[in-house]
């Protein structure tokens, strides 16, 4: 038992530790919160899209001498609004623009990165770099997390309804436009803010794999919203340490926990029908 | 309570990829209406639907509801939707109560808690369309019927004096249609103005007193009585329609000119018995205030709900 406590308190004794925590914890329930949303909504190719997006942003922010956040969310808006606006003018499906939007604009950036000599390392955008959180970084995350996290638990219902039936939601007066650009908005945020944990290739794990595992556990919103949030704040905290330990890819390590808690629950789902099955009377 | 009137002035839709898909149309109806909008697929029916609903603007032409414009009749919650049941994620993580209670959602404040009031109401439409015992069932564990009950009740649950009905035949047991269309009529006793797009012809003229026919316009608009013919059937579905007639002497041994007329699009079929293209639908099958002339079974509808 002893042990166990050790195991888990023994890395905090590091005042970088501490900070990867913390952001591992913040970007954890943010990311829980709006994968529930984004799962029903049938986004998560955008999210995967906004986040392959950020990267000509980040570095042009850094040409202009901008925050890098700002140039980060930018273009991922940008993304989003340009494969909306082509889809509507003309006949292409919205996966496929977006598809060759964002891997326009990745590849872009890719270029941009390598003609321009900046101070970031491709790897940590690409694959994060929670261990390396410095004080300000922090602070950037816990903010954005703070603040998303707040409009997603009080516009939780009018959120759920828009992505249920979004006709309904125009019906009884909701401003679905509105709810349509906040969440688009809402989601580049979280995802600029989880670059440093998991990096732009693995951040869109972070957005589905919560609320899918939730989604397949339980028949309430609420439910599922909570569920969400356990399974991925333990899940980034877990992995944090255990990077630690076996001196690997911080990001990956979160990833390949969520993965592994998704296959669980699908396992429990299966083996539950088939016991329900089988106390069914042979028709 | 003021009676509702709604306005469609000329309206056409042309989306941005160029497509016109309705134009010119206009007709108005009133509160204490069932319509039906009769016209095959891609006959610009869910256009006007969305027209009505706020979700299309027209690029000419406008809708009015009360004399006010959509936008500001959708604040009021004057207008109520049932979708079509294909239309809705039966996945999604709802209870039968939760989705009713969205029917509430324009009474309430800006973070959403439900009142008294609002439960309240939600019970009742639950009642009214005998969903009570289900109310804690996740949506996708009911059968088609109920699924479409739970939409209706959620319809209800907002009180809208418009109240829209996408196709709410497809896919439910004659028990269920029957009692929806029970319930349509109470709610039109009360003053609500119901509009039903259905290619369903055989039970428009059972419950519809109005119809619009649709073909990229207005076809016709008018009482079922007469505007509900033969002939129009045949203009709005072009060749679309199964069309049968028995006349002469292989229908009657004298010189009666009266003619049987049967306009199928393989569905319910309509029939019609006169002497011409012109005819009303007959009047055994029109419903007149009060209750049908004939079969005794349809007495046992009033029951089902």
């Amino acid at each position: 038992m002893l042990e166990i406590w050790d195991f888990i308190v023994l890395p905090f004794s590091f005042p970088f530790m501490q900070r990867a925590i913390l952001a591992a914890l913040a970007t954890g329930f943010v990311c829980a919160l709006l994968s529930c949303f984004l799962v029903l909504k049938g986004w998560s190719l955008m999210g995967d899209a906004i986040s392959h997006a950020v990267l000509p942003g980040i570095v042009i922010a850094y040409l202009l001498g901008l925050p890098l956040i700002i140039g980060a969310f930018t273009s991922g808006i940008f993304c989003s609004v340009a494969t909306g606006y082509i889809k509507e003018n003309c006949r292409v499906k919205e996966d496929t623009v977006m598809g060759i939007v964002f891997s326009g604009m990745f590849a872009f950036g890719l270029v941009l990165f390598s003609k321009v000599d900046t101070t970031q390392h491709l790897n940590h955008i690409l694959f994060g770099n929670v261990l390396g959180t410095t004080a300000a970084e922090l602070t950037q995350i816990a903010v954005i997390s703070i603040v998303v996290s707040i409009i997603i638990i009080l516009k939780r219902r009018d959120l759920m309804l828009f992505c249920f039936d979004p006709v309904q939601a125009k019906v009884v007066g909701l401003p679905v436009k509105l709810l349509h650009y906040g969440l688009l908005s809402i989601l580049a945020l979280t995802i600029v803010a989880s670059l440093q944990a998991v990096g732009v290739i693995l951040v869109i794990a972070m957005l589905i794999a919560p609320g899918i595992t939730a989604f397949s556990l339980c028949k309430r919103f609420q439910w599922m919203l909570l569920i969400a949030i356990v399974v991925s704040v333990s899940s980034t905290v877990l992995g944090t340490i255990i990077s630690f330990y076996i001196d690997a890819a911080t990001g990956a390590c979160i990833v390949i926990l969520q993965a592994t808690l998704f296959l669980l629950t699908q396992i429990y789902s299966y083996l539950r029908l088939m016991l329900i099955r089988k106390q069914l009377p042979v028709s | 309570m003021t009676n509702i009137k709604l306005d469609v002035n000329d309206i056409t839709v042309t989306y941005n990829n160029g497509h016109t898909a309705i134009h010119d149309a206009s007709f108005s109806l009133e509160g204490g209406t069932v319509c039906a909008l009769v016209g095959i697929n891609g006959s610009g029916k869910s256009t006007l639907f969305k027209t009505i609903m706020g979700m299309v603007r027209p690029t000419n032409g406008s809708v009015t509801l009360n004399g006010l414009p959509i936008k500001q009749a959708l604040k009021q919650n004057l207008i109520a939707y049932v979708p079509q049941t294909e239309e809705v994620d039966w996945d999604f993580p709802v209870l039968v109560s939760d989705v009713v209670m969205m029917g509430r959602y324009g009474h309430m404040t800006f973070l959403r808690i439900p009142t008294k009031e609002d439960r309240r109401q939600v019970d009742l439409a639950l009642e009214k369309v005998n969903m009570s015992d289900l109310k804690n069932r996740q949506i996708g564990e009911l059968s088609g019927g109920q699924k479409k009950r739970v939409f209706l009740a959620r319809a209800l649950a907002q009180q809208g004096k418009v109240l829209l009905l996408d196709e709410p035949f497809t896919g439910v047991d004659v028990k269920t249609e029957n009692a929806i269309i029970d319930l349509l009529k109470r709610l039109r006793e009360e003053g609500h103005l119901i509009l039903v797009s259905t290619h369903n012809l055989g039970s428009v003229p059972e419950f519809c007193d109005h119809v619009v026919l649709i073909n990229q316009t207005v076809l016709a608009s008018g009482p079922t009585k007469t505007t509900f013919t033969p002939h129009n059937l045949m203009i709005t579905f072009g060749g679309a329609l199964r069309y049968l007639s028995l006349s002469g002497s292989r229908l009657h041994e004298d010189e009666d000119p009266r003619m049987v007329s049967v306009l199928t699009d393989d569905e319910r079929a309509a029939v019609f018995y006169g002497k011409g293209k012109d005819d009303s639908p007959h009047e055994n099958l029109l419903w007149t205030d009060g209750a049908y002339h004939t079969e005794p079974e349809r007495g046992k509808r009033d029951d089902l709900i």
